[in-house]
């Protein structure tokens, strides 16, 4: 046997690449991998290409077994990753032998592992993806104990020469957020907008992979008028008739008839993958040009 | 058209009608240029997603606003350039004799005003492959069920506002039911996976259960 044994597939684990952007007009969304630079970090580390995929282990109690020798790395949320009882270091290519099993525990800086396999996680592509979409439920089911992960060939060059690359574990305190102005910022209250940009939002505990709520104080509307659905992107900041905010995250409806008031940067996306129920965050204006 | 601001990767183009919305999705699909990611066409709206280092924010707002202007003018869409499909359809859904009666008239009524009309898709959302079909003939304003169903089998035609629609593969789902197709809506192996993609246009032809 080659590839991977699942022995214990944790609460979600999901193979990810990056996605398939460009079919939203079909009702598809672009899914993939909710920590982009971290996948990307991986597939670098054991010299795959960056098509290659991998997997999302949200929170830990993860256990695969090795059935052949095989590199990999481990980046995204920090935690106890041990191989046969040996530490694994975070964001560092490593060998596992065949026999060995890779443990994960709970994460303890972020909530989103990554594990890059050399040669990438072998699965059929679903419109040009082999990401999960867990909304549309497209692409591989989520892991089960007993499932076989192959390894495919995805190999841009050897194995990086590196040691260790200086990633800092993903944040416990405040995060900060940067969002450029939405469609419907104008539907809101200038309170509204100040609320938003300027006090502190904790995460909920009912975020997952298609939105992250926010808990904190009320945005209030002054168009009450109902919105006709609309399409939507990541990030997009979707604002509920109780007031509430939710963050749209990769595996959102392609359209939403919620007022979007305001939208995520590109570089402030990947942040929201690490967020941890509770945590707090600060959702600030971007400046400059957009 | 008003372009309204939808972060640093999009812009929102608002119409004022159905119509106008999808007159200007074809004209932005037709004259489509790099570095336009998606064009997601809505009920009033498109969302245009763009790569913000091949395209910038302005660039593609006077693009939007030039390409729709030269649609307006020259009315370059007609319904007649449009790809066409007939779905067979068994009328025997289970609230086709309760949406008779809301509207007032009798099955047969029902059936020939949704079976002879000509409908177009204007956008696809809810779910892959979900087509929002709406006809300026069938003159249909329905609210959804009050309670919606847990599950609706795939092929199941529905009708809900001003719009009908086919349930791709099974979901929940708050139309109201009014028939059945036996053709496959939603294939992830086919090019492209939806059998009815925004613009096309879609008849109903009756065929006996």
């Amino acid at each position: 046997m080659t590839g991977l044994v699942v022995i214990q597939p944790g609460p979600l684990t999901l193979v990810q690449d990056l996605g398939r952007p460009g079919l939203a007009h079909l009702g598809v969304g672009a899914s993939g991998a909710m920590d982009r630079s971290a996948l990307a970090l991986g597939n670098r580390l054991v010299g795959n290409t960056s098509l290659a995929a991998g997997l999302e282990i949200l929170i830990g109690g993860v256990e695969l077994r090795a059935a052949e020798a095989l590199w990999l790395a481990v980046t995204g949320a920090w935690g106890s990753v041990t191989i046969g009882g040996r530490a694994v270091p975070q964001n560092t290519p490593t060998q596992i032998n065949a026999g060995e099993t890779i443990t994960w525990e709970t994460a303890t800086h972020g909530i989103r592992y990554y594990l890059a396999v050399r040669g990438g996680i072998e699965a059929p592509r679903v419109l040009g993806s082999r990401s999960r979409d867990t909304l549309a439920q497209l692409g591989p089911a989520p892991l089960a104990a007993g499932d076989v992960l192959r390894v495919g060939a995805e190999c841009s060059g050897p194995v990086p020469l590196v040691d260790l690359v200086p990633v800092d574990a993903p944040p416990d305190g405040p995060v900060t957020i940067e969002v450029r102005p939405g469609p419907r910022r104008d539907w809101f209250s200038r309170e509204a907008w100040s609320r938003l940009c300027g006090g502190e939002w904790r995460v909920s505990p009912r975020s997952d992979r298609s939105g992250i709520r926010l808990d904190g104080r009320v945005l209030e509307r002054t168009e009450r008028r109902e919105l006709p659905s609309e399409g939507m992107l990541s990030g997009a900041i979707q604002v509920s008739p109780d007031g509430a905010p939710t963050i749209l995250a990769v595996d959102h409806p392609v359209t939403g008839g919620y007022p979007v008031i305001a939208v995520v940067t590109d570089d402030s996306l990947d942040a929201l993958a690490q967020l941890r129920p509770g945590q707090i965050i600060m959702v600030r204006l971007a400046t400059g040009r957009g | 058209m008003k372009v309204l601001p939808f972060g640093e990767r999009a812009l929102l183009a608002e119409f004022a009608s159905l119509t106008q919305t999808m007159a200007a999705f074809q004209a932005f699909s037709a004259a489509r240029v790099p570095g336009i990611v998606e064009l997601i066409p809505a009920a009033t709206t498109v969302l245009a997603q763009i790569d913000p280092t091949r395209l910038s924010l302005r660039a593609a707002e006077q693009w939007l606003s030039d390409t729709y202007a030269r649609a307006t003018r020259s009315n370059t869409v007609r319904v007649g350039e449009a790809l066409s499909v007939t779905i067979p359809v068994r009328y025997d859904g289970p609230d086709l004799a309760s949406v008779a009666l809301l509207l007032g008239v009798s099955i047969d009524e029902l059936v020939s005003r949704h079976s002879q009309a000509h409908w177009q898709c204007a956008f696809i959302g809810f779910a892959p492959g979900f087509a929002y079909l709406a006809s300026t003939e069938a003159d249909f304003n329905l609210p959804r069920r009050e309670t919606s169903r847990t599950s609706v089998a795939p092929g199941s035609v529905g009708l809900a506002g001003e719009f009908t629609g086919i349930y791709p593969r099974n979901s929940p789902g708050g139309w109201q039911l009014i028939g059945a197709t036996d053709v496959t809506l939603w294939d992830e192996a086919r090019d492209p996976p939806a059998a009815i993609t925004p613009g096309m246009i879609v008849r109903f032809e009756v065929v006996t259960p």
